[in-house]
This record gives C-alpha cells, sequence and structure tokens, in this order.
C-alpha cells in the first residue's frame, strides 16, 4: 500500500537550501520559460494574428463561489484559460492514465520492475534508478508515440515472464485493462516462455506455493459452496441493503459460534453420560412449557467428575483464545481513521449501495440519500452561520434533560428488577418454609421475573427512541452511537442486577430455598429468561408490525438494526452465562437463532438511518467481545473460584469450590501414572497461582496494545500522505497558472505586434 | 431454455478466472445469463449485446448510474455501450468482492466522470448527485441547494481540488475513494 513516493526531482540540486526561496522561484521561472520555447514547437500557437477573446476557445468555469476565502481555488476554477493551455492540460499524464493504454502498460511495467527486484532481493543499478529517479507520477508517463507503447510492451511481457506464476496472475488481475487485452498478454507470455524454457527459472519452491495455494483456493471456492443462506443472503443484501445484511451476518457468525460451543460440550458430556448413566432423582414437575426444560436440566446435571471439569476449564480458554484472537483482528478494524471532514464527498461518492436491485429499495434509497445530502448542506450552511449562544445552551439543556431521563428510567427499571427478585426470594423462602403451597402457583412465581425483564427490553427501548427524536444530533452516526450506548446502559445494567440476585443470593444460601441443586435451579432460570425474551421477539415482529400496518398502512417498518443486534447480544450474553449451569443452552440458543434468521427475513424492510455497514460489524464484534462474553467469563470465573457447590447434585460436590476438583483430578492422575509427577507441580504453580494468569492477561493486552500503536502509525501515514499531496496541489495549482501567465503575455504580446503592423 | 445449453470450453474457462476476480462458477453462471440476454447459443463470447439488453438485467435496471457502467465497461468502436462477454466479465470483475481497491477506485473514477475528461469538474458532480437523488421533484435539489452543495464540496478540502485536476493517478493514496472501493 505504502509505495514509496520520493521526491527527489533534477531540479533541486541547484538550491542550497530551503532559505533561498528566490532561487527556487527563479529557476522555476527559467523552466518555464524553455518550456514555453519548447510548447512553441509542439503546439501551433499562432502568435501574430490578433486574437479576439471571443474566437480563443476561451473555456470559463463556471464561478460557483465569491467569497474571499477560497479565493486562490477559485481563482483556478473560475479563471478562464486559453485553449493552448487547455491542450497542454489534457495531455497531462494523470488525465490520460485512465484512457490510454500506452500509460496502463508502462505504470505496470515499472511495478513489475519493482517486484522482480523484490523477489530477488539484489537491487541492481540498473533497476535503482528506476525507483529513485523522479516522482512516479511523472516517470514514464510521456507522451507516447505508437513505437513506444510497442517496446513498454514486450518490455512489460519479459517482465511478467520473470515473474513467478503466483505473482503474474496477481499483477494481470489487477491492471485495469481490459480482459480481451490481458488474454493477449498472457498469450505473449505464455508463447515467450514456451520458446525459451531455460528463462522461466521459476524455483520449485514457489511451484510448490503455487500449486499450494490453489489447493486453498480449491477448498475455499468448496467451503463457499458449503456457506448457510448464501443464496438468502444475498436476496436480503439485493432488496434491504448492506446495513440489514450486516446484522443477518452476525446473526450467522452467533449460530456457528454456538454450533462450536455446543459440539465441545457435547464431547466432553455426551460422552460420559454413555458411558456412565447418569444419576436419577429428577424432579418431577408438571409438564409446563417452562419447566419441561427442568427435566432436561436436571437430567444434564450429573456427570463423572474429572471429564466435565477438564471440558468446562479448557472450554473456557479455547472460547477466550478463539474470541481474543476475533478481538483483536476486529480491534484493528473498529480502530479504522473515519475522519469527520470530506464527509460530503463520501456521502456523493459512497453513499449508492450498488446490491440493492429492487424498486421500491431503491427508491428508498433515493429518497434517503437525498434527504441526507439536503441535510448536510444545511448543516454545513448552519455551521458556517454563528450559532447563538443562546441556542447552544437550549441545546446542551435538552441533551441532558434527554440523558437524565434516559438513566432515571433506566435506574428505575433496574430497582423494580431488585425489588422484584428480592420479593421472588423472599416468596420462594416462606414457600419452602411452609410446603403447602401449589406446584402451579409456583411455577407461575418463576415466571414473574423474566416476564418483567423482558418488558423492560421491550418498552425502553422505544422509550429512548422518542427521546432521541426530540434532540438535535450534529451527525446521523452520532445518533446511533447514543442510542447504543444508552440501550447497552440498560441491559448491563439489568444483566448485573440479576447476577447479583442468582450468585449473591441464591448460591450463597441455597438450603432456605428448598433447593438441592442450587445450579440446577439457576440454568432453569437462564432456560427461562431465553425462553422469554424469544417470545417477547416474536410478540414484538409480529404484532407489532400488525399494528404498524393498521396504523401506517403505507409499507413495514423500519429495520432497526441497532436495537436488532442488542437483542442478539443479549441473548448470547443469557446464552454464555448458562453454558456453566445447563450445557444444553447452546442448543436452545442455537433452535432460537434459526427461527429468528427466517422470522426476520420474512419480515424485513430496508433500513431508514444511514448506515456505515463496514464500520458498524467491528462495532458489533466489540460490544460481543467486551461486555457480553467479558462479563460472562468474569461471572464463571468467580463462581467457579469462590462459591461453594451444592453438595447434593453436580459433579463437583463435597469440595468447597468447583476449582478444587481440577487439584484433585489431577492428584487422581498422578497417582495412576507416578511419571506425571511434573504435572502436578506444573498445576500448582501455573494454574492456581494468580501470577500465571495476571501474566497471561498482561500478555494479552500487550498485543491489544501492539495492535492499536500499529494503527496509530498507520493513521500518521495517511495524515502525512495527504500533507504531501496537499503540496503537490500547490505545486499544480502554481505551474498551471504560470502556464497560463505565459500563454497570456505571448497572446497580448502576438495582439499587440500585429496591431502594430496594421 | 431449449437444447443442449452450450458451456465454456474448460480452458478458455480457467484463462478467465486466472485473470479475472471470478470464481469459475460465477463465471459459468455469468456465460448462463450473457448467453439469455443475447438470445443465441452460438458462442456469444464472440458478439456484444446492445446497451438495452444489457439494461433489462434486474441487476442493473435500478440502478442510477447503469448507463455510465455499460459505457465505461465497453470497448466497441462505435462507443454505443455494446458489451461482449470479455467486457461482462470485466463488468463483474470490478464489482466482485475480492476486486483490489485500486481496480475499485479506477472504475469507479471512471463511472462518476460523465463527459469522459479525465476530471471530475462540477458539472459531473452535478450529475452525479441528480443521478443519486433522483428524478422527482421533491427528492431533487433545488438549484439554490446544488450550488451550495459543490461550492461546499470544492471548498471542503484541498484533497478534493486535487481530484478533479488530477485524476486516479493519487487514487489509492485517497481514503474517499477507498470508501467508495470498500462501499461497492
Amino acid at each position: 500500500m505504502t509505495s514509496k513516493v520520493s521526491f527527489h526531482s533534477e531540479l533541486t540540486s541547484d538550491i542550497e537550501s530551503p532559505v533561498d526561496e528566490d532561487l527556487v522561484h527563479d529557476s522555476f521561472s527559467q523552466l518555464i520559460q524553455e518550456q514555453g520555447h519548447d510548447l512553441y514547437d509542439v503546439i501551433e500557437m499562432t502568435p501574430y494574428e490578433p486574437q479576439d477573446n471571443d474566437d480563443d476557445e476561451v473555456v470559463c468555469l463556471e464561478r460557483y463561489h465569491t467569497d474571499d476565502d477560497a479565493l486562490a481555488t477559485d481563482n483556478l476554477i473560475g479563471g478562464c484559460w486559453s485553449s493552448d493551455t487547455l491542450k497542454v492540460l489534457s495531455g497531462m499524464p494523470s488525465r490520460t492514465i485512465g484512457r490510454s493504454r500506452g500509460a496502463i502498460i508502462s505504470q505496470y511495467y515499472n511495478r513489475t520492475m519493482q517486484l522482480r527486484r523484490r523477489r530477488q532481493s539484489q537491487p541492481s543499478v540498473h533497476t535503482h534508478s528506476h525507483t529513485h529517479s523522479a516522482r512516479p507520477s511523472i516517470r514514464g508517463y510521456r507522451v507516447e508515440t505508437d513505437g513506444e507503447e510497442e517496446n513498454k510492451r514486450e518490455r512489460l511481457v519479459v517482465n511478467l515472464q520473470n515473474l513467478s506464476a503466483n505473482d503474474r496472475a496477481r499483477m494481470l488481475r489487477a491492471m485495469p485493462l481490459g480482459l480481451r487485452e490481458k488474454q493477449e498478454l498472457r498469450m505473449l507470455v505464455l508463447n515467450q516462455s514456451e520458446h525459451s524454457p531455460s528463462q522461466s527459472q521459476i524455483p520449485c519452491c514457489s511451484q510448490i506455493k503455487y500449486h499450494l495455494l490453489t489447493v486453498v483456493r480449491v477448498c475455499g471456492s468448496l467451503l463457499s459452496s458449503l456457506k448457510l443462506w448464501q443464496t438468502s443472503l444475498k436476496c436480503v443484501s439485493g432488496r434491504f441493503g448492506t446495513g440489514v445484511l450486516s446484522y443477518f451476518l452476525f446473526l450467522r457468525t452467533l449460530l456457528f459460534l454456538n454450533v462450536f460451543l455446543f459440539l465441545f460440550t457435547a464431547v466432553f458430556l455426551v460422552a460420559p453420560q454413555a458411558a456412565a448413566p447418569p444419576d436419577q432423582s429428577r424432579n418431577s414437575n408438571g409438564s409446563r412449557r417452562s419447566s419441561w426444560g427442568l427435566e432436561v436440566l436436571t437430567g444434564a446435571g450429573y456427570f463423572s467428575d474429572s471429564l466435565l471439569y477438564y471440558g468446562h476449564y479448557s472450554q473456557q480458554t479455547l472460547g477466550v483464545c478463539a474470541n481474543s484472537t476475533g478481538m483483536s483482528k476486529s480491534f484493528s478494524q473498529s480502530l479504522r481513521i473515519h475522519k469527520s471532514r470530506g464527509l460530503l464527498a463520501i456521502k456523493a461518492f459512497s453513499s449508492w449501495d450498488h446490491k440493492v436491485s429492487k424498486k421500491s429499495s431503491v427508491r428508498l434509497q433515493r429518497e434517503n440519500i437525498g434527504t441526507q445530502l439536503k441535510e448536510l448542506v444545511s448543516e454545513v450552511s448552519r455551521q458556517e452561520q454563528k450559532v447563538p449562544v443562546l441556542q447552544r445552551l437550549f441545546r446542551i439543556f435538552i441533551h441532558s434533560l434527554a440523558w437524565i431521563m434516559c438513566l432515571g428510567s433506566s435506574v428505575a427499571c433496574v430497582l423494580a428488577v431488585y425489588y422484584c427478585s428480592e420479593y421472588m426470594h423472599k416468596d420462594l423462602r416462606s414457600r419452602a418454609r411452609s410446603s403447602s403451597s401449589s406446584p402451579l402457583l409456583k411455577e407461575l412465581s418463576f415466571l414473574s421475573l423474566p416476564l418483567l425483564v423482558s418488558t423492560i427490553n421491550l418498552l425502553l427501548p422505544g422509550f429512548f427512541n422518542a427521546l432521541a427524536w426530540m434532540e438535535e444530533f450534529d451527525s446521523p452516526s452520532t445518533l446511533t452511537y447514543v442510542s447504543i450506548s444508552r440501550n447497552l446502559l440498560l441491559k448491563v445494567c439489568v444483566l448485573g442486577v440479576l447476577c447479583y440476585h442468582w450468585l449473591g443470593r441464591v448460591a450463597s444460601d441455597p438450603q432456605s430455598l428448598g433447593l438441592e441443586c442450587w445450579e440446577s435451579f439457576v440454568g432453569q432460570e437462564l432456560y427461562r429468561f431465553l425462553l422469554m425474551d424469544f417470545i417477547f421477539i416474536l410478540f414484538h415482529t409480529f404484532i407489532g408490525e400488525f399494528l404498524w400496518r393498521a396504523l401506517k398502512r403505507k409499507r413495514k417498518p423500519v429495520f432497526d438494526i441497532a436495537r436488532n443486534v442488542l437483542e442478539l447480544i443479549y441473548g448470547q450474553t443469557l446464552a454464555w452465562l448458562g453454558v456453566m449451569f445447563s450445557p444444553l443452552l447452546p442448543v436452545v440458543q442455537i433452535i432460537k437463532l434459526l427461527l429468528l434468521f427466517y422470522m426476520k427475513k420474512m419480515n424485513c424492510q430496508a433500513s431508514g438511518k444511514p448506515w456505515r455497514a463496514s464500520q458498524m460489524s467491528s462495532v458489533f464484534i466489540t460490544l460481543l467481545c467486551f461486555p457480553s462474553f467479558l462479563g460472562s467469563a468474569v461471572c464463571v470465573t468467580y463462581t467457579m473460584w469462590t462459591i461453594p457447590p451444592s453438595t447434593g447434585c453436580g459433579p463437583f460436590r463435597g469440595l468447597s469450590t468447583m476449582f478444587e476438583s481440577g487439584k484433585l483430578w489431577v492428584r487422581q492422575v498422578v497417582q495412576l501414572n507416578p511419571h506425571l509427577w511434573w504435572l502436578e507441580a506444573a498445576h500448582t504453580y501455573l494454574v492456581e497461582n494468580p501470577l500465571f494468569l495476571f501474566l497471561c492477561a498482561a500478555i494479552f493486552l500487550i498485543v491489544i496494545y501492539f495492535h492499536s500503536q500499529v494503527m496509530d502509525g498507520q493513521r500518521k501515514i495517511i495524515d502525512l500522505l495527504q500533507e504531501q499531496i496537499q503540496n503537490e496541489g500547490e505545486d499544480k495549482k502554481f505551474l498551471i497558472m504560470r502556464l497560463q501567465e505565459i500563454h497570456e503575455k505571448r497572446r497580448v504580446r502576438g495582439a499587440r505586434q500585429g496591431s502594430s503592423f496594421s | 431454455m431449449g437444447g443442449s445449453a452450450s458451456k465454456l470450453p474448460k480452458e478458455l474457462l480457467s484463462e478467465y478466472q486466472e485473470l479475472t476476480f471470478l470464481t469459475k462458477q460465477e463465471i459459468s453462471l455469468a456465460y448462463k445469463r450473457f448467453s439469455e440476454l443475447q438470445g443465441n447459443e452460438n458462442g456469444p463470447y464472440s458478439i456484444r449485446v446492445s446497451m438495452e439488453k444489457i439494461l433489462t438485467l434486474p441487476e442493473l435496471k435500478s440502478n442510477p448510474f447503469r448507463k455510465r457502467i455499460c459505457h465505461v465497461f465497453s470497448t466497441s468502436e462505435h462507443k454505443d455501450g455494446s458489451l461482449s462477454f470479455e467486457d461482462f466479465l470485466d463488468l463483474l470483475s470490478a464489482f466482485s468482492d475480492s476486486a483490489t481497491l485500486e481496480i475499485k477506485s479506477h472504475y469507479a473514477f471512471r463511472i462518476f466522470d460523465f463527459d469522459d475528461d479525465g476530471t471530475l469538474d462540477s458539472r459531473d458532480l452535478e450529475k452525479l448527485v441528480n443521478c443519486l437523488t433522483g428524478e422527482t421533484e421533491d427528492t431533487r435539489l433545488t438549484a439554490e441547494e446544488m450550488r451550495q452543495l459543490i461550492t461546499n464540496f470544492i471548498q471542503d478540502c484541498v484533497v478534493k481540488f486535487i481530484l478533479a485536476v488530477s485524476g486516479p493517478d493519487v487514487s489509492p493514496s485517497l481514503e474517499y475513494l477507498t470508501n467508495v472501493a470498500s462501499e461497492m
């Protein structure tokens, strides 16, 4: 990406130091005068004819702006250029490159030279001159005659021959030439290499690499043909755009994650279950749907000791490793540079989503873009006007009011959940003591907490949206981020309270609730939460849409991507929390995701808000990792380390913490096989010693820091390159102006001479 | 479709696969679609399809830049926007997900350069914005808004000015066109 742009030109050798500015400008003006003489020959100028402004094809670009600020640019744009200047300008290499085949060929000739040099790693003097001579934009882009193009072409063919097959294919593919020309080039290269087989010195190792790469490519194409939902996703992107597509891709990623998790748990749990059939005493409960899960869960709670511990522990580490690599990659993407200036250009050039093909979506897109552009224009013109202090204060007041209301409502909901859980706890305790209540009522009371939480998740985001509607935001992306952060805050708080309820209250004193097995109780709770969440999503999707249609009648409701993604992440967090207590929860999550995919696909509509899909998907993955996965990992680790497992059930019964079972397992192994004494020592010193874990965490953080520094460096390079481009632009402007001045002077002189003759 | 759908010979298929960013499966699909458009089975890779027929493709039908796309990728001498099979493959290759940013920005520049003069000047920008916002009166920008937009566009950053007077030469180092490419 960073091709070295060196600015050694032959002129600078004359100049002593940058301080001698006069010298600089003088040498340039000499050059321009000399060039003027050359141009005289190249371009037929008729200086002796008196030329009025009308005859001369003076092209005036429309003046669009009259402010003093942009006078410099304005002079160039609004200036009237003579036809001679225009002829010179149209011959400029950068203008012809897109259209002239010769320019492309010479550009790629130079590139193949560089590639050969890099591959051979023998910088010869011959090639040295190419890279250290004039700027690449000028080098080799002279106005070419036909003979020269042929020459360059032959040399390009020779270069291509000497590259490895892989490089050659890549170079040919990247050339912006037509397919027919590429075919001709390729034929020439192959013919020549046939005639001179000795010249094709492709070393054997690169041949092996080439074969390996073809194998990898074949595997990749096989895998892509096996991709799940490929055609449906293409339909979705065609009808609804890439924003909605990113939601579905995220859903698919979660599905694969859950499948992987499930396979892992299945391998470590199903096998021992088959080997050693589980214990009895299943809870016999009513056959309600919410308690059907009960049987499955308690059935799954009994396993043989060692493998379960091992399974969970390594599963967690594996999960951490997999997620950490994903996270550092997504970090590097999410730290991508997105400057706020140049917003208009981005909107104009890149806002069209070429994947969309449905007519109504296209119309929607057009409307969106039109309104966005209009908003941007009015915004920019508004920014230029001074915002009166009073208005600014008013805006700040509105913002703070909205935030206070959001936070207030979140706190109110969290308190509601807290008190409800406390009430439930007391209620259960009294029920356990009395033991005379009907089981049906008990089940219903269990459902109350999930119901409350799901209702909160349903209603509050709508409330936040309404609040955001009354505020004024600088840009639509700010609005999106603010709404995501508000929703996230709410969900994190609610989940935190729930975790405290389960781990702090229930787990610490399970006897008072009459529970033999608090782990399965927590597992059941999580299962209920997951189910209730799914029911509410169904409800919201279908009933909500029905209401909308009844009210609005025009079209389907707009797909709120942020809200849907946060719902997915919330569901996934519940699943991760629950894996420890109920290993079959990933199955439930998988089924839920599958059903969700088809439901949402039916009910979709193109997103109303502008969406930077590439940036957003990395934000989603970051959100998935940071609060969601880390939070659940922290919870689980805390559980394993501190909370004593129940004495009545589960593989860890009788131990003071679940963690101890690891120690026991290792001791067992060592007893069986005394040669493995080092395992016990390793276990004691490495795993139990918190220092080791801190070390791991430190290394992990260092990796992330390294990535962010690399991003920083690249950002700085981009800044420097932009500065260089700016300077180039200034140079070009200067040269064009001087060129124009010369032509003007010449014309005037010619006119004067002509009039003096007459 | 009738009789034996003629397939691409294997060597040609692998040659196309080597020279474009498409997979073999995609090339065969493209061949099928192209021969359907062409309505003829005698090796459509030698005959051109007129622009009107190409524009009946559902993917291009609603695209505001469809005519420009046809003109840019067409290699016919009459400059009528007709595409041969190779041109069609070029089009698909440039728009595919695995195309390099350089190819995408090269073609993006040429597509947005409505008057084909190698520059993106104010007239091109005006046409671009009109294409984006559509034909109906309420979505189009008024003349005043257009003027304001183009002024701000040009005033926004010197870099964009350079874009207007230079060309795709500097594009790989501009993040704006890479944004175009990544969104394309």
